[in-house]
């Protein structure tokens, strides 16, 4: 029996063993079928991320000149093979790690340095709080996808550097959503109790500010893992990211696009790898926002 | 018992406050005293930031709480009794003035640190539901007080359960309740029970029991009474409702526009208010005696607003009784005939024998 808020407590009844606030998010997050489905296709995809070397049926980097652009339902390669003759299947299941890597990555990053920057700009406030958005917003005036290929440009192609330029790109939107957060949090009244017992700034951030504002943002931060995901694609498209013959599915979409007049329907699988995986975040994330969203 | 009786009954019964070990000039030495706090806030500015415009929210007062008793603060809304509670914290930064805790001015180099006066003097605020972290149980909110000052994990959880205990929640059922899961009661105990968990001497209640039901609201002003003599407590109970105040102040202090209109003993006040701001809230009030209906027209107007105050008394633009004299020169709060009653009128005098005559005062109609 899942035991939920919306049991309401009456007062004369024994005390139940109360849910946490987490407990009870992630009971409404398992009623909410469409987050469910996309949990676990999400699930499913990172499992196969980690068990690629024994999934995948053969090595993604292993050539054929003689099966070369394969269509799909090819003896010995199901879903078709790629212009070098690598088996497509096998490098879709290599290239979810690389690709959820540089998707949820930078994300992750961006989530620990914007939320500090935000938080610490909205608890302050006053010209402090300024400062540091108006910096913030320089950056956030920037088109996402710009400032990715500019940053990855001026950096040099590479892995590290795409992870870096995405990292940058992210902090700016989450660094003002927890900095409104937080200036909403810090005028409510359990703030100032907080302050009225003596507790010292680091405290009330840490034991107030942060369970109440931490929320938010992360559902906000998952929200972007699509957009990242998509970015990373793209920079890899743009041979920005990761360099051949790596699997990635943004780059396995740059050096199969010559073929597709030939084989289209090849051709288009990491795409749709790409849009399952970053729609599946969005959902995920849109589930996890309607089940923190209650009034308590 | 009514409640004149029952608050002999609380002053007698209250236990002496120099028992307290932090207690230092005895009964005789105000246990706070006010002198000229001042808040202004600024709400526009020029270019340079220099302040163009402000509100003169708290604009110079002074009064004293003396130990043991309940100063009731009154007055409609935005004339400061909030933002005097929390100049008193010192969650908002005064731009005059001073704060004397028991002798120690607070705050200045060589008197009490705000962290210690923060031990000594805690406040309940009005709303029950924002003023609790909704992601804290009751215990974890009621026990971070005194965490902050240094008492362990565990004896601070034993220490809020007491609390709850006293406070009239049974701790087996709801100190791992989160506030949602009470009601607006049961919030508000809460509240005082997290404010008495650093032992304070004097607790300042912002309109406390205003947010609550009337049979709820008297539970807790009852509860509020026991505490009081339990604890040896100092209140400042600030009010909108004058029969609430009345109820539980011994003395009572009328503000208007961020001065102190008028002072003095409760009952005193009540019966024969020498201030005209303080006879138009008294004729204001309703009453459920017929005889005593209202007669006089209550106060028309607004307040006049408080960033383009009038030169003179800041009451004349709305006064019955005002001469010219009020509107060039602010009246200062001066003592009146008898002592302990102080008003800020330049006829004062006149109005406290205006009003004593035409409407019959308590005693007589009952």
């Amino acid at each position: 029996m899942s035991l939920t808020l919306d049991t309401a407590v009456s007062p004369m009844a024994a005390p139940p063993a109360e849910p946490g606030y987490w407990r009870s998010v992630f009971a409404r997050l398992r009623r909410d079928p469409v987050a469910m489905v996309a949990g676990l296709i999400l699930l499913a995809i990172v499992l196969m991320a980690i068990f690629a070397p024994w999934l995948a049926p053969q090595s993604p980097y292993s050539t054929s000149m003689l099966h070369r652009l394969q269509p799909i339902g090819s003896p010995g390669f199901p879903l078709g093979s790629d212009e070098l003759g690598r088996d497509v299947l096998s490098r879709l299941i290599h290239g979810a790690r690389l690709s959820l890597l540089i998707g949820v990555m930078p994300v992750i990053n961006a989530f620990v340095i914007g939320s500090a920057i935000g938080i610490v700009a909205g608890f302050v406030g006053g010209r402090t709080n300024t400062v540091i958005m108006r910096v913030i917003d320089v950056f956030y005036a920037f088109p996402a996808v710009l400032l990715a290929i500019a940053l990855a440009g001026a950096l040099g192609a590479g892995l590290v550097n795409s992870l870096f330029s995405l990292t940058v790109v992210f902090i700016p939107p989450i660094a003002r959503v927890a900095e409104s957060v937080t200036t909403q949090v810090r005028s409510v009244d359990y703030i100032e109790a907080a302050r009225a017992s003596g507790a010292r700034s680091l405290t009330i951030i840490r034991r107030h500010v942060l369970g109440n504002v931490l929320g938010p943002i992360f559902v906000y931060a998952t929200s972007l893992i699509s957009v990242s995901m998509i970015l990373a694609s793209g920079l890899s498209f743009l041979g920005l990211g990761a360099r051949p013959p790596m699997p990635e599915w943004g780059l396995m979409l740059n050096t199969m696009r010559d073929a597709i007049y030939v084989n289209p329907w090849v051709t288009v699988l990491p795409g749709m790898m790409i849009f399952t995986v970053s729609i599946c975040f969005n959902m995920l994330s849109d589930g996890l926002r309607s089940a923190m969203d209650v009034k308590l | 018992m009514s409640h004149q009786a029952r608050k002999e009954d609380s002053r007698n019964a209250a236990p002496l406050v120099t028992s307290d070990p932090r207690d230092r000039g005895g009964r005789a030495q105000p246990l706070l005293r006010v002198k000229g706090l001042r808040k202004h806030f600024v709400i526009k500015r020029d270019l340079l930031g220099r302040p163009l415009s402000r509100v003169h929210a708290v604009d110079g007062i002074d009064f004293e709480v003396r130990k043991g008793e309940t100063l009731g603060i009154v007055g409609e809304s935005g004339c400061g009794k909030s933002t005097t509670a929390r100049l008193l914290m010192h969650l908002l930064q005064p731009d005059g003035g001073e704060v004397i805790f028991d002798g120690d001015p607070v705050g200045t180099r060589g008197g009490l640190s705000l962290r210690e006066m923060r031990r000594q003097m805690q406040m309940v605020f009005q709303n029950s539901y924002a003023s609790l972290n909704p992601r804290m149980t009751i215990e974890e909110s009621i026990a971070f007080g005194p965490q902050v000052h240094g008492v362990g994990r565990r004896e601070a959880r034993q220490r809020a359960r007491r609390l709850l205990d006293q406070v009239g929640l049974l701790p087996e059922r709801f100190a791992q309740r989160y506030p949602h899961e009470l009601s607006g009661g049961q919030r508000q105990r809460v509240n005082i029970a997290r404010a008495l968990a650093l032992e304070p001497r004097l607790l300042i209640l912002d309109e406390a029991v205003s947010a609550l039901d009337k049979s709820v609201e008297a539970q807790v002003l009852n509860l509020l009474g026991d505490l009081k003599q339990e604890y040896g407590l100092t209140y400042l109970f600030i009010s909108h409702d004058l029969n609430v105040v009345r109820y539980v102040s011994d003395r009572v202090m009328v503000m208007y526009l961020g001065k102190v209109a008028e002072v003095g003993d409760s009952e005193a006040l009540y019966r024969a208010p020498a201030h005209p701001y303080t006879r138009a809230l008294m004729s204001a009030m309703p009453s459920l005696e017929p005889g005593r209906r209202t007669q006089t027209a209550p106060l028309a107007g607004d307040p006049p607003n408080p960033i383009d105050l009038p030169p003179g008394c800041r009451f004349c633009p709305r006064c019955p009784l005002a001469v010219d004299l009020c509107r060039g020169t602010e009246p200062e709060l001066a003592a009146l005939p008898g002592g302990g009653h102080l008003s800020a009128c330049h006829r004062a005098d006149e109005v406290q024998s205006a009003v004593s005559n035409p409407q019959p005062s308590v005693e007589e109609s009952v």
